[in-house]
């Protein structure tokens, strides 16, 4: 689904990403770990072309990410609160969304209607800006949002941050199901070792910009990642 | 912002200076006099300037109370920061030099002392006033509501406040000893502030963030604009709910009257028969120009958001366009008592509409492409000035979309006549509509190889 060839990224300061090569198949869950600093973010960034790769190139569906458009109907993101509208409550919010991705109202509700438990009666008619939830509320906002559509592709950065107990214990529920159940390739960037290894299929660890480790995921993954942050 | 203090340093020297001989050679007038009559509306006017611009230095506060330091000199750092304010430097530009003026002119050094320290009281006074009205528009309004009444009653001869208030202000020179009243009051003011200040300085009181109730709205009426409804409803709610886009609302409706200068024939060296196309431009436009060259930097906030989804591009800035075409045509029709001076009066508006819609639309959209200066929504604090807003390839594109017409405009009138004069910028404007489609494009690919310089730069404030 998502081959990576040869990606580097370079600022003035110096390098902050260089991969050699990356291939993720479709229906992965995928795990990206590193401290912070290491390009997880960099790397999502550049997944969704936000940033201009400084050589190589990423390819979605064997779409060039950085040469044609053509990947955004079938990939969906949520990096932070930049992919927010702040002046919008959340239902239009979820109609605007949809509306852009050839959805109409009642394809949303019939999505929302599955989140319920998910939103737990924070989100849905409460008469409030997102601009003025919370941070966890507005992530859950954000992370429902990357599922309308039916996209093929989700990018997700730290979605755990900020939540709840109960909404991470959920949220992993989606996630999994959407890579099991639904054959969405699923990428997520975690700072909790814990939540990765349980959600994702394969890990890779990202270490100053480079790939220093890709691990499937097995009972074994979560010591082996603990002894690595560890510094043993 | 730099620009625009700047300008307003320059503008206040210079009449520091000149203030007396303008009043006593230009008016006639006794300047002193003149200036006591002026200073009510100069304070409030000063307060209405403050209450729009001036930033409250609360926001920087948070920090500072999880740090070992005593909240009364939390407290007093922030009131004392206001005080070497900007908006409290300024005045020292135009008083300082009119009292030596004053001086030079004979006036008793001693007396113009006390009257210059009694202003200076009472504008300290308007700083701490701020500092508890900040946020509550009622008051404000209230306040703003009186005073229009009051320079109404003055201007058409029936009750003239000034009669009442110079004789207070006259009153520090005359007897200077009474300035100490101004500076005692200013300091009485800073005790309120300093203690409200102090009495707010919780998270759940004072700092903490007033939350809107929200409306869902969904605008289905817009539907019938088809897919770039998307957009039209989402600009819609953006003008509504956001401060910085409502004092935008408010500046293109002051731009209507702006005409008022020209039509009226108050200002001597706009009596020049072109100059009726500029201020037609203008009151038309107002709207056009001051949204439209902020496009897309109104969408800054959630650029990343915009630049990953499928956006069709062209439905996104026809939207837009849209808005500003019903804005100037909704200008348009306001505008029309401008018909009580002359058809001319009017007809320079429409012509002038016609024009914004036709061509100056274009321009202004294409010249936002290149304005990468991200935008707050949350503030109305910056909507005057901004000097990234001041660049070479914008300041260029006013020749055609003022110059070009008043040129047109001059063709006519002094070969056929005005009316010749104003159906060649009625036809040039249409002949504009032509180039729509070609425009869009050109603004479409801007966006495009301009999207990671200017998602860059949104970044730098988000």
């Amino acid at each position: 689904m998502i081959a990576v060839s040869n990606l580097s990224k370079a600022y003035n300061s110096g390098p902050v990403l260089h991969i050699e090569g990356l291939e993720i198949p479709k229906g992965q869950s995928f795990g990206l770990v590193g401290n912070n600093g290491a390009g997880k973010t960099t790397f999502f960034s550049l997944l969704l072309d936000l940033i201009q790769p400084t050589s190589g190139y990423i390819k979605s569906k064997d779409i060039q990410v950085n040469e044609s458009e053509d990947w955004k109907p079938f990939t969906s993101a949520y990096i932070d609160e930049t992919f927010l509208i702040g002046y919008l409550t959340p239902e239009e919010y979820f109609y605007f969304i949809g509306e852009l991705r050839g959805e109409n109202k009642a394809d949303v509700d019939a999505l929302l209607g599955q989140f319920g438990d998910f939103f737990h009666g924070e989100i849905l008619k409460q008469k409030k800006y997102l601009r003025d939830l919370s941070k966890g509320n507005q992530k859950k906002v954000g992370i429902v949002a990357a599922l309308i559509g039916k996209p093929e592709v989700i990018i997700l950065d730290e979605p755990f941050a900020n939540l709840d107990p109960t909404t991470q214990i959920r949220l992993k529920q989606i996630i999994k199901n959407l890579a099991e159940q639904q054959g969405v390739t699923v990428l997520v960037s975690s700072h909790d070792l814990m939540h990765v290894t349980e959600v994702c299929e394969r890990i890779v660890v990202l270490e100053k910009g480079e790939v220093i480790k890709d691990l499937a995921t097995s009972a074994a993954t979560l010591k082996e990642l603990e002894a690595h942050f560890a510094g043993e | 912002m730099a620009f625009f203090a700047l300008w307003m340093i320059a503008s206040f020297s210079i009449l520091g200076f000149g203030a007396y001989y303008m009043i006593e050679d230009g008016l006639k007038m006794e300047p002193f006099q003149v200036v006591n009559q002026a200073l009510i509306y100069y304070m409030v006017f000063d307060l209405v300037f403050r209450y729009f611009l001036q930033k409250m230095p609360v926001i920087n506060i948070k920090p500072l109370m999880y740090l070992p330091i005593e909240r009364t000199k939390i407290v007093n750092f922030a009131i004392g920061k206001t005080m070497i304010s900007f908006f409290n430097v300024l005045h020292a530009f135009f008083f300082i030099p009119f009292s030596i003026v004053l001086i030079i002119e004979g006036f008793p050094v001693l007396q113009v002392l006390a009257w210059y320290a009694a202003i200076l009281g009472l504008i300290y006074c308007n700083n701490f006033i701020n500092i508890f009205v900040n946020n509550k528009d009622i008051v404000f309004f209230g306040v703003v509501a009186v005073i229009l009444v009051m320079i109404g009653l003055q201007y058409y001869g029936v009750f003239d406040v000034t009669q009442y208030t110079y004789p207070i202000f006259k009153g520090f020179y005359a007897v200077p000893y009474l300035a100490i009243i101004p500076i005692i009051l200013a300091v009485v003011f800073y005790k309120m502030a300093f203690s409200y200040f102090k009495k707010n300085l919780y998270l759940d009181a004072g700092l903490s963030i007033k939350h809107d109730v929200a409306e869902t709205q969904d605008y289905s009426w817009l539907n019938r604009f088809g897919s770039m409804s998307t957009f039209l409803k989402n600009d819609l709610k953006l003008l509504r709910r956001n401060k910085r886009s409502k004092m935008t609302i408010f500046m293109s409706f002051l731009f209507i009257f702006y005409g008022l200068l020209f039509f009226t024939g108050s200002i001597e060296s706009y009596d020049g028969p072109f100059w009726r196309i500029f201020a037609g431009i203008f009151v038309s436009g107002g709207f056009l120009f001051t949204f439209g060259q902020f496009v897309p930097s109104w969408d800054s906030a959630y650029y990343p958001l915009m630049m990953s989804q499928n956006i069709r591009y062209k439905e996104y800035i026809a939207s837009k366009w849209y808005l500003m075409v019903i804005a100037t045509i909704i200008s348009t029709i306001i505008s029309v008592f401008y018909l009580y001076w002359g058809w001319q009066a009017y007809a320079a508006v429409v012509v002038g509409a016609i024009y914004n819609i036709g061509v100056n639309s274009h321009l202004v959209l294409w010249g936002g492409a290149y304005i990468k200066t991200p935008i707050d929504l949350t503030t109305s604090k910056k909507a005057f000035g901004d000097k990234q807003a001041f660049n070479t390839k914008t300041l260029l594109l006013t020749v055609p979309k003022l110059l070009l017409p008043m040129a047109i405009y001059a063709a006519g009138h002094y070969t056929l006549g005005e009316g010749f004069g104003f159906a060649l910028v009625a036809i040039s404007g249409l002949g504009g509509f032509l180039f729509k489609n070609k425009v869009f494009n050109i603004i479409e690919k801007v966006y495009k190889s301009e999207k990671y310089k200017t998602l860059a730069a949104y970044k730098q404030n988000n």
